[in-house]
């Protein structure tokens, strides 16, 4: 298994990642002999094995809906990057309503 | 001041509670410790003296009103700089949370302060706990006390250096494939990595959400048995926690006589240093002298856990790492387009071992790649878990080595992940199991270095794991080492 450079560009950007090319040429390396390492999975049979998720038989947990103290909005503010008003403030994200 | 920093949670809550130290002496001694040792060691990405001291004060303060008496009253602990501390900047490493300071206290933690701990400071981790030195750490390698030259394991290994060098008397870890348990063996701590469920993770920032488990690190058994007591336990802000039985701290005194101890043959394989093997071997043949059974037994999916672990985690960590997009906190960079600030921040903020692993989660998790990668790992995941079952069914514990090798040299390994990946090959097992598991001294390698003896239980029962791993300690010495730190200043 081996991840071309186009392929490694293909998955940063699916993980909004730049990368440079110095880290494109590097990863394309490393990870494809990850994944050759990874390979070595596909000698077992697992044909009916169901796969775990988690190890704990998990169930929805439902509470009554209850109002409660929760965090103040200037300490849920606190670290913002930018704000204005009270809101968390971001570059435009739908282009063309302004 | 050494000796004061030097004593275990049990003698100091002994002479906490007959007044003859002050919680507030005991914390200045070992505020002492760390800046006389810390330049050295690098155990601490934030000490918090004033925090310190003032919980301290309040300790002394409500002993002396007559207050009831709390299990951790007056004790300076680490915490990992992993876990959220009201207050203090919680970095996981990573400049990408470089001045983030969360707004709560993880429940673990909120846990361990209503019983009256003293906190010292956050600890240095490889970044978001992904590693196995804290060489990956965006800020500074932490060295191991044993051996300044050579790394304290990871990815908890501030907390490790730190409670080896006296500088705390125990502190949190957090587990995904044996971040505390392989700090702890490098260190010559004790470390216990509890059953998934068992603690909550509410505050600890998540990497691999079905694997993490926050765990504690002290130097001895009753110590980790007294942390975790007073962590465990139901949170309703944890989906996944579970209410499991009670730790009972004085339950674990009691003797392994008709125990079966599982050899998992598999955990003996080559690449394993003698010193380790033959150290493991030797704290089998105690525990038999001490009345257990030991018994061989087979995991027979064990080479398949480390190329299953580097699918399943990454994917996970894909997933959650997503959330770090410059928008709520931490830096933000560009500012520009919206998806293009996205990539630059990212690719800024996260370090190599970081991105190399949302890269590899992101492609297991891709169209075309999935039923290949991630959905085999997770099949492979259940025959893991089978293994265990079967072998636990026969067994009371199991008993391996917790690293193949001891500490190795700073720098060894950079270059060579998958090198480095072989540093978890006899934990990660263990945590796609969700099992407990605990590292505890058991011997030196000829180098002076410590060797950590892992022992494994099943699901829920970490009395038992701490059962064995308490009658081999009161059998043996080698907790009672310390390193030569900082002795001929």
């Amino acid at each position: 298994m081996t991840l071309s450079r186009e392929q490694v560009e293909h998955v940063a950007d699916l993980a909004r990642l730049a990368l440079t090319d110095e880290e494109k040429e590097r990863f394309s390396e490393q990870l494809s002999s990850i994944l050759e390492y990874a390979e070595r999975l596909q000698a077992l049979d697992t044909g009916d094995i169901p796969p775990t998720a988690s190890v704990l038989p998990l169930e929805n947990v439902l509470r009554e809906d209850k109002v409660r103290p929760s965090l103040p909005h200037e300490d849920a503010m606190q670290n913002a990057p930018a704000q204005r008003d009270g809101y968390f403030e971001v570059p435009v994200v739908l282009e063309g309503n302004g | 001041m050494s000796d004061l920093a030097y004593l275990s949670i049990h003698e100091a809550q002994d002479l906490l509670r007959s007044k003859e130290i002050s919680a507030v002496e005991l914390t200045q001694a070992v505020l002492e410790r760390i800046y006389a040792l810390d330049n050295a060691v690098k155990a601490y990405l934030t000490v918090a003296p004033d925090m310190a001291l003032a919980q301290a004060a309040a300790a002394d303060e409500a002993r002396a009103k007559g207050a009831p008496e709390l299990p951790l009253l007056g004790i300076p602990l680490a915490i990992k700089d992993i876990l959220s501390l009201e207050g203090l900047p919680t970095t996981c490493g990573s400049r990408i949370l470089e001045n983030y300071v969360p707004p709560y206290s993880a429940t673990a933690v909120e846990r361990l302060q209503a019983a009256g701990a003293v906190m010292l400071g956050k600890t240095n981790t490889d970044e978001f706990a992904m590693g196995s030195s804290t060489e990956n750490s965006a800020y500074f390698t932490t060295r191991n006390p044993w051996d300044l030259a050579r790394v304290p394991g990871g990815s908890s290994g501030g907390s490790a250096a730190a409670v080896a060098a006296g500088m705390a008397l125990g502190a949190l870890g957090s587990d995904t494939g044996g971040s505390v348990r392989q700090p702890a063996a490098l260190c010559g701590v004790v470390g216990l990595k509890p059953t998934y469920g068992r603690v909550s993770r509410w505050g600890l920032v998540a990497f691999a959400s079905s694997l993490d488990q926050i765990g504690p690190l002290a130097r001895t058994v009753p110590d980790v048995a007294l942390l975790l007591a007073a962590m465990t336990g139901y949170d309703e802000r944890d989906a996944t926690s579970v209410e499991a039985p009670a730790i009972d701290p004085a339950a674990l005194t009691a003797d392994v006589r008709g125990l079966r101890i599982g050899v998992p043959r598999e955990y003996f394989v080559e690449g394993i240093q003698p010193e380790v093997e033959a150290a493991v071997r030797a704290a089998v043949d105690t525990l038999v002298a001490l009345g257990a059974e030991a018994v061989d037994v087979s995991l027979p999916h064990t080479d398949y856990a480390l190329p299953a672990y580097y699918l399943i985690a990454p994917a996970e960590a894909s997933a959650n790492l997503a959330r770090f997009d410059g928008m709520r906190y931490g830096p933000r960079v560009g500012g520009g387009e919206l998806w293009d600030t996205y990539r630059q921040t990212r690719g800024q903020g996260f370090g190599p071992e970081v991105k190399r692993r949302i890269m590899l989660g992101t492609y297991a998790l891709s169209a075309g790649y999935y039923d290949a990668y991630y959905l085999k790992a997770s099949q492979v995941r259940t025959l893991i878990r089978r293994d265990f079952d079967q072998a636990l069914e026969r067994c009371d514990v199991l008993l391996a080595p917790t690293a193949p090798t001891t500490a190795f040299r700073i720098g060894e390994n950079v270059d060579d992940p998958l090198q480095m990946y072989l540093q978890d090959v006899l934990t990660l097992a263990l945590s796609l199991a969700g099992l407990p598991g605990l590292s505890l001294p058991c011997g030196f390698d000829g180098a002076g270095l410590p060797i950590g003896l892992q022992v494994m239980g099943r699901a829920f029962d970490e009395a038992t794991v701490l059962r064995v791993a308490h009658a081999y300690e009161a059998a043996t010495e080698w907790h009672k080492r310390r390193p030569a730190l900082g002795e001929t200043e």
